[in-house]
């Protein structure tokens, strides 16, 4: 159906109105995502009354751009300052940081650029081919598949990290221990909370992010001196992205992996862009000829996770546009600006509002491929942050660190959490224990648990019900697998008295 | 660059509340007002305040920022309302969660923290099946309730307590059947529930007209009646629970624009005419019905009195359901 509208569609497209549009979205998704603390989402819901006076197509474009800038743009703080924007980004931010560091900040930044990019179009032409059908698919998913998908999420922080997988269990431990302050879904009690109202929705989220791992960096400045390697003077910015090309091609089969993980996943309206880089990265490094690198600078891990992340972030339109069921807080803001322009989410949008879908199917390519050029311009400019001193640079970060964590709920009680498990963090690195696990339990704790309990209720407690689904047994051996295979290998590799442990 | 300013105007709005000095409507509105949204962006009630704040930034001349204060299942933004100085300058949207919040035990805040402005949009919940389930009215899916065991039956379409729960417990009761008849699965809104009953998960949800409206045009789900007191214009074939069934019922969840208490009466008159403006205004109108939301203005007493007996008929439900602390 999308190919004989494509005239029309094309026709609503390439206009110089919509060129303007894009463009100065793109510029504001790419500045908003680029100042930690400030999110996509924030960055959407601003537009939404600008788009009250734009045709339907103009405002679902302003939109889409905005998201796709400002989910990449938050990769730079990532990169340069270890700051991650979202919850799928801290599943990768060490190797960006890590790459920073060894003087490649354009290769890295590079690769996220191009592989979220790529990711994204693949993402899209599903989106533009196969979206009523694959909607069908999302809908046999219920909270016993998603309880699987979210425990193998979780999973993924077994394999992630370079140190022991005691340490890893421990990290991981903390973070869902974090998880579970707040209001208990199931008996809407408060849990947890010491009486504080500012808890009772849980420990927020991006305040948590920004402490975990921005906070020991600059502890580290100043305490352990620790600076990074001067860069070398900047003639040409782009002499930066050398080398990006090969490294793409290489990983030309990660970057066709990670896209159909991340859709798929992306697909699914409870599960997002979050578990699918956190699972992409696992499989990734699973399936690497060089897991020691993952966590410390693994381009292959990179590639694999930025793909995953932005497919997942276009694959969450499929059941938003056939059935209005937002998959993430952008499609759900989405989907209140499709309303008001009179294309009502559903099945027959497709028929018809063809044209129009057609448009904003193009529009997804666009943005994507928008995201490159200038992407790599955003890329340039920012890293000549890196020649500013880290010792004059650490205050400015601290006050973006507090602005942002006292931003996302405009509430003091963010800055709190920040600094609070910004010295967690700082304690548990010196002692050699990942912060990159216990984000993921904070992060997927909730799901796991409130899938479990709404599961549970559904079978009145019986755990037959968790496997008589025939999606969900599948999930469920592939769980199994997971957390069998280390322990048997590690076994093995005792009994063997080899004594060579993975680094 | 307006968005930039935005940014700053509502950081700097937040930063200021509780700053200002008692005023009086001819110096009113003097800078910014500042309209509190207790839920997070992006969501219905969030939407329907960015459009309002637009329309009123026109009225009163001066920028109307649309601040989100979330968290604490509403506590939060609802307290930042009640504690700002009542002069106007912090004005904020309640929802149906005053009610039930103190009920539950979770804040002391009633309505009469507010001094009332105006009722703008009330949405009765419906009940809704597969629509390749059996029933084809209430009274056949009430029958199969009433000769069902308890917890055989499952239900979802919000967390436990909120609205969506307490419209089924309300429903049952009504009935005269057990609360306990049908186990309620919580969800984290009424998306995930209607979701989970298209998938299978549960065999009934409640959720608002409008929240349902693609998976019903998917002929995925169907709905069997509506919480309200008279039929919907954007329904007219939906009868109301208490037709189809003969048991008097209706509840819905419902926005209000309010001040913090103790505002003067001539600010309050002085807004609530702004907001009858607003809410007349073609491009609002055009606006709700766009998303499926229904309109009414009930202004200052009358709006009192409807939080009052919204307030009332939470408690019972919340009572029938064992959720009340009090």
């Amino acid at each position: 159906m999308v190919l004989q509208h494509l005239d029309a569609a094309i026709g609503l497209v390439l206009t110089w109105d919509m060129f303007f549009v894009m463009l100065s979205c793109a510029v504001f998704g790419l500045f908003v995502g680029a100042v930690p603390g400030l999110s996509a989402t924030m960055a959407t819901a601003m537009l939404v009354p600008l788009t009250f006076f734009m045709d339907p197509v103009p405002a679902i474009a302003a939109i889409v751009t905005t998201a796709a800038m400002a989910i990449f743009a938050s990769d730079i703080p990532a990169a340069l300052i270890r700051i991650p924007g979202t919850a799928a980004s801290a599943a990768y931010v060490d190797d960006l940081n890590a790459l920073t560091r060894a003087g490649k900040v354009g290769r890295a930044l590079g690769i996220s650029v191009t592989a979220s990019a790529i990711g994204g179009v693949f993402g899209s032409l599903v989106l533009m081919f196969a979206a009523p059908q694959l909607a069908l698919v999302s809908l046999n998913f219920t909270s016993f598949e998603y309880f699987w998908l979210a425990l193998l999420g979780l999973s993924a922080a077994v394999m992630l990290g370079s140190s022991s997988l005691l340490k890893s269990l421990v990290a991981l431990g903390l973070g869902l221990m974090i998880a579970s302050v707040g209001m208990d879904t199931t008996s809407g009690l408060p849990r947890f909370t010491f009486g504080l109202t500012s808890l009772l929705d849980g420990v927020a989220f991006v305040p948590a992010l920004i402490g975990m791992f921005a906070i020991p960096e600059l502890i580290r400045t100043f305490v352990h001196r620790d600076t990074l390697p001067p860069v070398a003077p900047i003639g040409n910015p782009f002499a930066l992205f050398r080398g990006l090309g090969g490294v793409l091609w290489r990983r030309k089969w990660n970057l066709a992996r990670s896209s159909t993980i991340g859709t798929t996943i992306g697909i699914l309206p409870g599960a997002g862009s979050d578990i699918a880089a956190w699972i992409s990265y696992a499989v990734s490094k699973r399936f690497s000829k060089a897991p020691e690198d993952y966590g410390s600078g693994s381009e292959e891990g990179l590639v694999d996770a930025c793909a995953a992340n932005n497919s997942a972030l276009s694959g969450a339109y499929v059941p938003a546009l056939v059935f209005g069921i937002p998959g993430d807080s952008i499609t759900a803001i989405v989907i209140g600006v499709l309303y008001i322009k009179g294309l009502n989410p559903g099945p027959m949008v497709f028929l018809t509002n063809a044209d129009t879908i057609t448009a904003i199917f193009l529009v997804f390519l666009l943005a994507n491929l928008m995201i490159v050029p200038l992407g790599l311009l955003a890329i340039a400019l920012a890293a000549q942050v890196l020649r500013v001193p880290k010792k004059a640079l650490a205050p400015l970060i601290l006050a973006f660190c507090i602005v942002g964590s006292y931003a996302i709920n405009a509430s003091a009680s963010g800055i709190v959490i920040m600094v609070v498990l910004g010295l967690l963090a700082y304690v548990m690195e010196e002692n050699g224990f990942p912060v990159a696990p216990t984000i993921l339990g904070i992060v997927m704790g909730l799901l796991v648990e409130r899938n479990l309990v709404t599961s549970l209720i559904k079978s009145d407690g019986a755990a037959l019900g968790f496997v008589e689904r025939p999606i969900a047994a599948g999930l469920a051996v592939l769980v199994a697998v997971v957390w069998t295979v280390p322990v048997w290998l590690w076994w093995r590799g005792r009994r063997s008295g080899m004594g060579k442990v993975r680094a | 660059m307006k968005l930039n300013r935005r940014i700053i105007l509502s950081l700097a709005a937040a930063a200021m509340m509780g700053a200002a000095l008692p005023a009086t409507a001819q110096e009113w509105p003097n800078g910014p007002v500042t309209l509190v949204v207790p839920w997070s962006a992006g969501g219905g009630t969030d939407a329907t305040a960015r459009m309002i704040g637009t329309l009123l930034e026109k009225e009163l001349g001066v920028p109307v920022p649309v601040v989100n204060r979330t968290g604490g299942s509403g506590v939060i933004g609802h307290s930042a309302i009640a504690e700002a100085a009542p002069d106007g300058q912090t004005i904020g949207v309640a929802t149906l969660e005053i009610g039930s919040m103190h009920t539950l035990g979770l804040t002391d805040l009633t309505y009469k923290s507010y001094t009332p402005i105006g009722l703008y949009n009330s949405d009765p919940a419906a009940i809704f099946v597969r629509a390749d389930a059996g029933y084809d009215d209430v009274k056949a899916l009430l029958s199969a309730l009433s000769a069902a065991p308890d917890r055989e039956f499952k239900a979802s379409g919000s967390a436990q307590g909120g609205v969506n729960h307490l419209a089924l417990a309300g429903m049952l009761l009504a009935a005269g059947l057990p609360v306990e008849r049908v186990a309620w699965v919580p969800s984290e809104g009424a998306a995930p529930g209607l979701q989970d009953l298209a998938a299978g998960g549960v065999q009934i949800a409640t959720a608002s007209l409008p929240e349902a409206a693609a998976l019903m045009s998917a002929g995925l789900i169907k709905p069997l009646a509506v919480f309200a007191e008279a039929r919907l214009d954007a329904a007219p074939d939906l009868p109301t629970f208490t037709e189809a069934s003969g048991h008097a019922f209706a509840l819905g969840s419902w926005r209000g624009i309010v001040a913090p208490a103790g505002l003067p009466a001539d600010i309050a008159g002085t807004l609530g005419d702004a907001m009858g403006k607003v809410v007349n205004h073609p491009e609002y109108l055009a606006f709700m019905k766009e998303r499926g939301y229904a309109t009414q203005w009930t202004a200052a007493g009358d709006f009192e009195a409807f939080m009052e007996a919204s307030d009332a008929a939470l408690a019972q439900s919340l009572k029938a359901v064992g959720l009340a602390k009090q």
